[in-house]
């Protein structure tokens, strides 16, 4: 499903003395199937921009077009539910959206709402629980006897019940610790291939941008001010500076080693690995040199 | 050195306190004692459920020990002293939405301070101070609950600040800041400790934020694991990612490298160190 933003702007609370302005003259193309990742510093309108993506919120301005489906500031709330169908959303701090008696309820709440028979819905349930690896005994359980990394995953298969073909995910991995953001990193990459996803990242991590995105697109005071494969972005260090950005630390490294050494590197280090294996390239191409 | 804080022998299960709900069955914190000196920067780290958070709410008396002790202040921690204990602390908690009570952002950074008794002319420059210093003053009079995210994280930091504590408490207080944002809120808390005696326990996923603490505590499975110097914690490796936590960018770098085969010789923590060795050795020649 392509989805194409056009001239989008948004205003909260229009036409009150309390309006503010959080987008701005957005266009920007998010082709089916590709990996983006929208970057931004705080308050540059990446989550305002996600709630138009799933029919949350609509523009004040201009044309936001998800598949067929057009939503302009005219269009009716009961277009705004299909949407929703097809897109799904996991907000910063999603376990805020946990409120059923049992795990399994609360994921299957939403496919039932939806129309799905209830023994469909159960099935997925499990299903969902055994995706994301938490344990079986977890369904019957309250979702608020969960640690937090364990509610997290609960609110994503919440979302991944209702198989939505676009997944957008705003900080998802926001306060887990290393060990569970990289399973929760690598489950979303996972699905993304084998479920054909067309995925939506909101990170703060430029290394996560880096390491699984296929697109990158900047925000900037409301604005979208670059878009390009991760490659180009992180190539133009001093224009994401002045959006107050900054490249992974893989390439931060690499250009110092390189200011150092006076030797640049075949390509660019988005991931610790490459780096390594450019440094160690490097340093065997520094000792066949003759001194 | 001179003790702020401490613990001693503290147990504590969720399943006891009735309206609390217990994130497992087994105790969130088990036989945990520590000190915190006066001063000093101690992160705290450990994986998720590990027991940071409720080690974080016991030393702020929102709950009590079911045995052992709590000090603060050199005096144990009781329902007694408690808003006395408080009022000399900071405390931003993971999430700002739960702490949010003002209608505006001046209103909410200004609470603590009112309900302190801080004289209105004072407070309202101190709100002034602490919104200035995050970079929110241009939001003074929004509602905090229509703010962005690292908005709302910027304005809880701010709360704390305005309190002017001797102690502050951080529990992932950065989790929703881009990198900037987090480098900024570290460079205020440094910069207060240059100025003051400021002691800070940082809760903390971020490891760079970690090399930068004096001392740092691990948590595992509602025990003190180890306490130590940067050097001496991430000295132990890969036992450290076993207990789930990650190693900092540049030991993680070395491993990449030795396994290439590229020879070096020290454990190196910082980009820095990495960085000269790789030159003394590698590039120089
Ligand atoms: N409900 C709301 N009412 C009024 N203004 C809002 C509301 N939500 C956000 N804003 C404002 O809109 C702008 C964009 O906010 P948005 O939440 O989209 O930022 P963001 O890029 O997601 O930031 P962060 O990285 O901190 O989450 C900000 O200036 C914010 O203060
Ligand atoms: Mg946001």
């Amino acid at each position: 499903m392509d989805i194409s933003l056009q001239q989008v702007g948004y205003l909260y609370a229009k036409d009150s003395p309390f309006e503010k302005r959080a987008l701005q003259d957005v266009t920007a193309t998010i082709p089916s199937g590709s990996y983006t990742s929208i970057i931004g510093h705080t308050g540059s309108g990446k989550s305002t921009l996600l709630l138009h993506l799933n029919g949350l919120l609509k523009p004040s301005e201009g044309i936001v077009q998800i598949g067929d489906t057009m939503i302009t500031a005219q269009t009716k709330g009961k277009k705004m539910k299909e949407v929703r169908n097809h897109v799904g959303i996991v907000f910063q701090f999603p376990e805020h959206q946990l409120f059923e008696e049992t795990v399994e309820k609360d994921i299957m709440f939403g496919p039932i709402n939806f129309g799905v028979p209830k023994e469909e819905a159960r099935a997925r349930a499990h299903e969902l629980v055994k995706l994301l690896g938490l344990p079986d005994d977890v369904l019957q359980k309250s979702p608020f006897e969960l640690s937090g990394g364990q509610m997290r995953r609960v609110a994503i298969a919440g979302v991944l019940a209702f198989k939505p073909s676009v997944l957008v995910l705003d900080e998802p991995t926001a306060g887990l610790d290393p060990k569970g953001r990289k399973e929760i990193m690598e489950l979303f990459h996972h699905l993304h291939k084998t479920e054909s996803l067309t995925t939506i990242l909101v990170t703060h991590s430029m290394e996560d941008a880096a390491r699984y995105s296929d697109r990158i697109l900047v925000m900037h005071e409301g604005t979208a001010v670059m878009e390009g494969t991760p490659e180009e972005i992180y190539s133009l260090e001093d224009q994401l500076h002045s959006f107050r950005l900054s490249v992974p630390r893989s390439v931060r490294f690499q250009r110092q080693i390189e200011k150092m050494s006076g030797q640049r590197f075949d390509r660019i280090a988005l991931t610790e690995d490459t780096l390594a294996q450019e440094l160690a390239k490097a340093i065997a191409r520094k000792g066949e040199r003759p001194c | 050195m001179k003790e702020i804080a401490s613990m001693h022998h503290v147990e504590f299960s969720y399943d006891m306190e009735e309206e609390e709900s217990s994130p497992m069955s087994t105790k969130a914190l088990n036989n945990a004692s520590f000190t915190l000196y006066e001063g000093e920067w101690l992160a705290v780290v450990g994986h998720n459920g590990s027991g940071k958070s409720t080690l974080a709410k016991l030393l702020i008396g929102l709950m009590f020990p079911s045995s052992g002790e709590v000090h603060l202040f050199s005096e144990r921690l009781s329902e007694e002293n408690l808003w006395e204990t408080r009022s000399r602390m900071g405390i931003v908690f993971q999430n700002p939405d739960n702490q949010f009570v003002g209608s505006t952002v001046q209103d909410d950074v200004a609470f603590a301070l009112e309900n302190n008794g801080v004289p209105y002319d004072m407070m309202v420059k101190r709100v002034q101070e602490a919104l200035e210093q995050v970079k929110m003053k241009d939001y003074i009079n929004h509602e905090p609950h229509h703010l962005s995210g690292g908005q709302k994280q910027r304005v809880a930091i701010a709360g704390a600040l305005a309190m002017h504590p001797e102690l502050l408490i951080l529990d992932e207080a950065t989790s929703m800041l881009d990198p900037q944002g987090r480098e900024e809120v570290i460079e205020i808390v440094k910069k207060l400790r240059s100025e003051i005696n400021l002691t800070v326990l940082s809760i903390t996923h971020d490891l760079e934020e970690v090399l930068l603490a004096d001392r740092i505590l691990v948590m595992n499975e509602g025990q003190v694991l180890m306490v130590g110097t940067p050097q001496e914690i991430f000295q132990q490796g890969t036992e450290l990612e076993k207990v789930g936590l990650d190693l900092p960018f540049a030991l993680r770098v070395s491993e990449l490298l030795r396994a290439t085969g590229v020879e070096l010789q020290g454990n190196h923590m910082t980009e820095e160190e990495l960085v000269n060795e790789l030159w003394t050795f590698h590039f120089s020649k």
